[in-house]
């Protein structure tokens, strides 16, 4: 990071592993010499519902939500989601979204609709939109459970610290068994 | 040596190395981590409570025996420990004890939004208020040493975002500090009419004395912007808030003690500043103690007095456009919380919405069953509130004569060991008829999966006696309790509409594990034949998130199911069948 600070959007839908990204993300952030904050969200939102997680960093952070329009990075695990938080990511900021559509319970019900230009629209504020099939991704590296670090993956060469440091921090925080997947398919990301 | 830990993480650390020998709660959000993490220290004995008056009570017990005692409940918990904790009030402590109140803004995961920094001037006890994890752990220990020298439990109240937000914390050591002899004091502990008037004497000259005490508090702060125009105070996530909107434009009164208020330093530093403000979320609590020392001060004709405030509805507050709201992006479908793909309440809520009948419910996962498709829940109030309502309901028309429509109460295991077995010993007593259904899933699931006295497991992970939920409800004078599988929907429906005939109260248990408890799942998955689907979309009122409208056809995502079947029972076509079964 050339100013030394910024602002990583995480958003996606309960149950789908932002809470452990945003761990890893926060982790390497630390190793990399910042103040770091960051805020969770727990409880009912997670089941099934929009979920996001604010992280900040810089020489030192006081408020640990984002102000609006002020993230310079959107990691997206689900496309509706992108779009929900996109006011949200600075105009010519980073957007990392995942190639996944989960319909809400509106949508699978038939009363409304998915949006058909997120692409679009994404496209339209960010400066940068990295589209991620990171479901596809994790599934060549064993496990559809590790698309969260595949998204990590592709973000992590933006934020300017080294790829070790990110794979000491996956190794340090994802369980045990799951480490060489995970592994993978971070390095899977950082090739995208 | 630092680490990232959450303001819930920072709580549980600072009661370590304060010396906490016990530690107890019930599970709620935004307090939950706080036990979880108290748990993993094997010096502290950190146990789960049937519900926060209890824990609160056990709490007060080893406070007795000379104990430090950490509680932790979540804003609504600290109203069922309320009748305890107001009287503690008078007693005081004998080891210091810290009630933690994780109180939620913007309802996260609440049924209200109550400011619970009233409970200071209410239970006359000191509450400290920390803005970020390191001042959560340093306040835990703060706050055992007030609660030791004024004689006094303390509050330590928390907000959603400082529970759940993490920074960077130094780490302590612990301070052991074993237990003095015991020694009587029924003036002190036994809160007869006689001793108590003599407690409220030693109450009201210690918040004096805290008052005095609070004027030079360390923790207590001023920082000097770069003029003296704009003076704020503030405490908590506010002050973060405040200082990221407005930077070195402005001076801090920066609170920690929050209660009582360090009046003569509020009155100095109004003195010192041209226009002052108090920028503090939901109630104007130090607002209103402000301009009762006659200064003039704005706050919430500017702030909004709903929800979290944030950077951004700081300076609008300053720019004078009070609670702006930015336009939400266009075409972005809403996505709320929803019942996961297996839930084994789904099938309880399917069957009620069919029977057409009033729905009581109660707090846990399957408060979603007030959402649409499933639409079956017509009240929720608090924690075991469903038994007495659905009787409250059917006492009504019975005084006046009526015959109403049938209703059923809906609660969950946890929420009923927690207080819904004294609705239903009211039910019995008072000669009611009413159906109570309890959903059991083995686990506190909406916090996340905490153990209760009927999963047969502690919070230290050491296998306990389970609570027997049919010999409960027997005990209480049910005759008729009935136990049913959550995922055979004919029976459910069967069980409900005969417990609905019988003439007394009855119960029924519709039981399976949370399919997100590892292991204890359904196997396998479901597809749809679209060749023998009649695109009735009946399997679409089970509001599944695995089932899914494309174009003209219901689809059936096999990552998302869990296999419960329930679709499978419903589709009057037999065109849903288990996956890797339909070619074979």
């Amino acid at each position: 990071m050339s100013e030394g600070k910024g602002n990583i959007l995480v958003v996606g839908v309960g149950g789908q592993g932002t809470i452990l990204a945003s761990r890893i993300l926060a982790e390497v952030l630390l190793q990399g010499g910042y103040d770091v904050k960051m805020s969770e969200v727990h409880g009912m939102a997670q089941r099934g519902g929009s979920v996001v997680t604010q992280v900040r960093f810089g020489q030192k952070v006081f408020s640990p939500l984002i102000p609006r329009g002020e993230a310079d990075y959107l990691l997206a695990f689900e496309k509706l989601e992108s779009l929900r938080w996109l006011a949200n990511l600075r105009p010519g900021g980073v957007v990392v979204v995942n190639d996944l559509e989960l319909p809400p319970v509106s949508v699978l019900t038939g009363q409304a609709a998915y949006p058909r230009d997120i692409a679009e629209k994404l496209k339209e504020r960010a400066g940068t939109v990295k589209l991620v099939p990171a479901q596809a991704l994790a599934r060549e590296c064993g496990s559809i459970k590790s698309q969260n670090v595949v998204l990590l993956g592709v973000l992590a060469p933006f934020l300017g610290i080294a790829k070790e440091v990110w794979e000491k921090a996956i190794a340090q925080i994802v369980p045990a068994p799951t480490v060489e997947m995970n592994l993978a398919a971070f390095r899977a990301g950082w090739e995208q | 040596m630092k680490a990232l830990l959450t303001g819930n993480e920072a709580i549980a650390r600072g009661a370590w190395e304060a010396g906490v020998l016990f530690a107890s709660a019930y599970p709620g959000t935004p307090s939950t981590e706080i036990l979880e993490n108290l748990a993993r220290y094997q010096e502290v004995s950190a146990q789960w409570a049937p519900n926060e008056k209890v824990a609160l009570e056990t709490g007060i017990g080893a406070s007795l025996a000379g104990a430090r005692v950490l509680v932790a409940m979540k804003h609504v918990g600290v109203n069922v420990a309320a009748d305890p904790l107001f009287t503690f009030s008078y007693t005081g402590v004998n080891g210091g004890l810290v009630l933690v109140s994780a109180d939620d803004p913007g309802m996260h995961s609440s049924q209200n939004e109550q400011d619970n920094r009233h409970l200071g001037a209410y239970a006359k006890v000191p509450i400290l208020e920390p803005a970020d994890s390191q001042e959560a752990k340093d306040l835990v220990g703060l706050a055992f040493w007030l609660s030791e020298t004024f004689d006094t439990p303390v509050i330590l109240r928390l907000t959603t975002r400082v529970a759940h937000g993490k920074s960077l914390v130094k780490l302590g050591e612990r301070e052991e500090r074993g237990l003095p002899p015991f020694k009587a004091d029924p003036g002190k502990f036994v809160m007869v009419p006689a001793n108590a008037r003599r407690r409220h004497v030693a109450v009201e000259e210690r918040m004096e004395k805290l008052r005095e005490f609070s004027e030079d508090f360390s923790a207590n702060r001023i920082e000097w912007g770069k003029d003296r125009r704009l003076g704020i105070i503030t405490s908590g996530i506010s002050y973060h808030y405040a200082r990221e909107a407005l930077g070195e434009e402005a001076s801090y009164l920066k609170l920690a003690l929050i209660y009582p208020l360090p009046e003569k330093t509020i009155k100095k530093f109004a003195e010192e500043v041209e226009e002052l403000y108090v920028i503090e979320e939901l109630d104007p609590v130090i607002e209103n103690q402000v301009r009762a020392l006659g200064l003039k001060v704005r706050g919430k004709e500017v702030f909004p007095i709903l929800g979290e405030l944030s950077p951004e509805l700081v300076a609008a507050g300053f720019r004078g456009q009070g609670e702006e709201v930015a336009a939400p992006q266009e075409g972005v479908v809403p996505r709320p919380p929803v019942m996961c793909p297996g839930c084994p309440h789904r099938g309880a809520f399917y069957v009620l919405k069919k029977l057409k009948v009033v729905v009581t419910g109660d707090i846990g996962c399957y408060s979603l069953g007030v959402a649409p498709p499933l639409s079956a829940m017509h009240s929720l109030i608090c924690m075991g509130a469903s038994v007495s309502n659905a009787f409250g309901f059917q006492e009504a028309y019975r005084a006046a004569g009526g015959e109403g429509p049938e209703v059923v109460a809906v609660i969950g295991d946890s929420t009923f060991l927690h207080s819904g077995m004294t609705g239903l010993l009211n039910v019995v007593y008072n000669g009611g008829r009413t159906t109570t259904i309890i959903l059991d899933n083995d686990t506190t699931a909406m916090t996340g999966h905490q153990d209760h006295p009927a999963t047969g497991m502690t919070l230290k992970g050491v296998p306990a006696p389970r609570a027997d939920l049919e010999k409960i409800c027997r005990a209480l004078g049910v005759e008729d309790v009935r136990t049913v599988d959550a995922y055979k929907l004919a029976e459910v429906e069967a069980e409900i509409r005969a417990a609905l005939q019988h003439e007394g109260p009855s119960v029924v248990i519709v039981r399976r594990p949370c399919v997100l408890l590892k292991g204890r799942g359904p196997k396998g998955y479901y597809v749809v034949d679209q060749d023998l689907c009649r695109r009735c979309r009946l399997c679409l009122r089970l509001g599944c998130p695995a089932i899914e409208v494309r174009g003209e056809q219901t689809w059936i995502n096999e990552t998302l199911c869990n296999g419960c079947s329930l679709c499978e029972q419903v589709c009057p076509f037999n065109a849903i069948v288990r996956g890797g079964e339909e070619s074979e």
